[in-house]
């Protein structure tokens, strides 16, 4: 079988010492930072981005993705233990999570949301390995008005599914759309936007926003509002294993989960948070069973398949990344990144030009799910003591790797000016309520979305019908409205402000 | 007036300026036609987007009557400038500033540097606390970019390596 030997191909190149290493500091790191309240995987692959130049790109790539989905195994925890979401992705595990917790079922809650992570981690990459081939050979079929009408797809579905005002989320895309632009055109060779200013010939840095919208813009939010009494059930962590009546009640929520994270995965502006909520919507909307604690209350289902969904997502993101080329959130919007430091073009010709790429990087997530597993169900323990430790002492250690992060892209102090002015502008977005996962993601594509509208209409001779009369094309875009209709219909457009509050 | 929806009010504003500051820039180059797109085509279709979502976000936000919890609300001064400032400082810790002849110090002095003025944008400020943070990350720092990763930095201030 071919699914087989590819595999096989992975494995091997996973297992290598040096690889295994990287997925472990990788899940490691993810965990850590998943623990810790205030610092994301986003910020956190936008800070070891320039680090990984250094490193074989296969050991760099599977590292940055151990982060991503450590981070959605030790979000749980802190939902959990101390009633606050350590990663936006389980921002729903904390109702019942800390329920479970505040009855002295914290054990089983960490256990359910370990296990469901880790059954979710293999069936996502059984479905990554799975799907890349076909999904690869469609994307041979692409012309430039089909990659164009994907990208319309991907920003809707980032517009959609960003948190507040649908209008303002489309403008933070067309600004990042507009900051993507800055620089030299690479079809004229003017230099556009750049304001006679020497170093913005190059465009702005990708890590230079990323940093200063999400790392200082962060952190000067958090600091702007009062430490919370944090109420942290240390001592109730007893007795690990569900019983039971607990894995009787949580195998079909796993299931479940599982299976719409690993749909909502592959969606375009789709992600581990977006599953979340979906999963926990589902859960709430089956029936009890006679003696059920209902949803809210401290059931196990509301740990498990959020959990479940947000870890199988965070995994088949992987999947338009790795096959179209076109980045379906911020965090893969990075991913671009650190493929394009080692002049990898991300793309149906991955995985045939560099087969041992793909495949040992998806070999390697379901070795991290494995490893993730043992540090974080044994393991509890560190991370409990890490939880109590005060922000005072992270949010330097934060700036600080910001501007390391900054600084080693291409050692000029310029980035670093850049990066504290998008510092200042990043918090002015979090005051108005402008959400910058938009943002980010028009600012990966605007370049791209431009060379192949571009394209497009050379091809057709500045006929604009040319993205409706293609078939694959019109389905795309008939798809991004959908999207958007459906969000505008008066019943969703109640629950989503419901889903979406103030965080 | 009474304004009860500042946040969009001033987005919708910001949006309009970065749009109109798009249109205007876009001016100077070669627009061209679809089929034949010039370097000023797409950033100015996308600067005329933009500034009339600004105006609609702007305008809802000055005839809407509801949202009470809309207020933008003060803004956290102390840490913006603390924390902004410490990566400044960083930077010309690290590459010195020539104008006013002031030498590159290195990393260990602007990891001391970038920590005690961080420190200073928090709540609390525990002088002895933040010693022992900042030496504890310059070891880190030393151990994984220098030792493990071999990166290039300058650790030292250059009149003193030199």
């Amino acid at each position: 079988m071919d699914l087989m030997s590819n595999l096989m191909v992975g494995f091997g190149v996973a297992f290598t010492p040096m690889n295994l290493l990287y997925a472990f500091v990788g899940c490691l790191l993810g965990t850590l930072i998943g623990v810790l309240p205030g610092i994301g995987p986003l910020s956190t692959i936008a800070m070891l981005l320039p680090i990984t130049y250094s490193l074989q790109p296969v050991s760099a790539l599977i590292m940055l993705s151990g982060i991503y989905y450590g981070a959605q195994y030790g979000g749980s925890t802190t939902a959990i233990l101390v009633n606050l979401p350590g990663e936006t992705s389980s921002v729903v595990t904390v109702i019942d999570g800390y329920q479970m917790a505040r009855q002295g079922r914290a054990g089983p809650a960490l256990a359910a949301a370990g296990l469901g992570s880790f059954f979710a981690g293999c069936v996502g990459v059984l479905v990554i390995a799975a799907f890349a081939v076909p999904m690869t050979e469609i994307a041979l079929k692409f012309g430039p008005a089909e990659y164009f009408s994907l990208m319309i797809l991907g920003l809707i579905g980032a517009v959609v599914l960003a948190s507040g005002s649908l209008l303002k989320a489309i403008g933070m895309v067309l600004l990042g759309l507009l900051l993507g632009l800055v620089g030299t055109d690479v079809n004229s060779g003017v230099a556009r936007f750049s304001f006679g200013v020497q170093e913005l010939n190059d465009g702005i840095g990708f890590i230079v926003i990323a940093m200063g919208v999400f790392g200082y813009g962060e952190i000067i939010k958090n600091l702007g509002t009062k430490e919370s009494e944090r109420e942290v059930f240390t001592s109730n962590v007893k007795g690990l294993w569900p019983s039971k009546k607990d894995f009787v009640q949580m195998m079909p929520a796993v299931f479940r989960g599982t299976a719409l994270g690993s749909i909502l995965g592959i969606l375009p502006g789709g992600g581990a948070v977006m599953a979340a909520f979906a999963a926990y919507t589902i859960e709430k909307k089956i029936k009890l069973r006679p003696g059920e604690m209902p949803l809210g209350q401290g059931n196990i289902r509301g740990v498990a398949a959020p959990e479940s969904a947000n870890n199988a997502a965070s995994q088949t993101s992987f999947i338009p990344l790795l096959t179209l080329g076109i980045p379906p959130n911020a965090i893969m919007a990075l991913m671009v990144g650190a493929m394009t430091i080692h002049s990898i073009q991300p793309g149906p010709h991955v995985m045939t030009n560099n087969p041992e790429l793909f495949w040992g990087l998806i070999a390697s997530m379901w070795i991290g799910n494995a490893m993730l597993v043992i540090l974080n169900l044994p393991l509890i323990g560190i991370w409990i003591k890490l939880l109590t430790a005060p922000y005072r002492w992270l949010f330097p250690a934060i700036a600080l790797f910001c501007a390391i992060g900054v600084y080693s892209t291409n050692s000029s102090a310029f980035d670093i000016w850049m990066v504290g002015a998008f510092g200042v502008v990043g918090y002015i977005f979090i005051k108005l309520g402008m959400e910058p996962a938009p943002l980010l993601l028009g600012f990966i594509l605007g370049p791209m979305i431009e060379e192949y509208l571009r394209r497009a209409l050379l091809l057709s001779g500045g006929d604009w019908s040319i993205f409706v009369t293609r078939g694959l094309s019109a389905s795309l875009l008939a798809i991004a409205v959908l999207l958007l209709a459906a969000v505008l219909l008066p019943f969703i457009k109640k629950k989503r402000e419901e889903t979406f509050v103030e965080d | 007036m009474q304004l009860t929806r500042q946040r969009d009010f001033f987005a919708g504003l910001v949006f309009s300026c970065a749009g109109i500051t798009a249109v205007w820039a876009s001016k100077n180059y070669r627009i061209g036609t679809a089929a034949e797109m010039g370097p000023g085509y797409f950033p100015m279709m996308l600067g005329v987007l933009l500034a009339v979502i600004g105006a609609v976000i702007t305008f809802n936000a000055i005839v809407a009557k509801r949202g009470a919890d809309e207020k933008i609300g003060p803004f956290a001064w102390k840490p913006l400038f603390f924390i902004i400032g410490a990566n400044l400082v960083f930077g010309i810790m690290l590459d010195g500033l020539p104008s006013i002849k002031l030498p590159a110090m290195g990393l260990i002095a602007g990891i001391y540097a970038l920590t005690f003025l961080a420190s200073l944008a928090g709540e609390e400020f525990k002088l002895k606390e933040v010693i022992i943070l900042a030496t504890v990350l310059a070891l880190i720092c030393f151990v994984a970019f220098t030792l493990l990763l071999k990166l290039p930095y300058p650790l030292w201030p250059a009149f003193i390596t030199n």
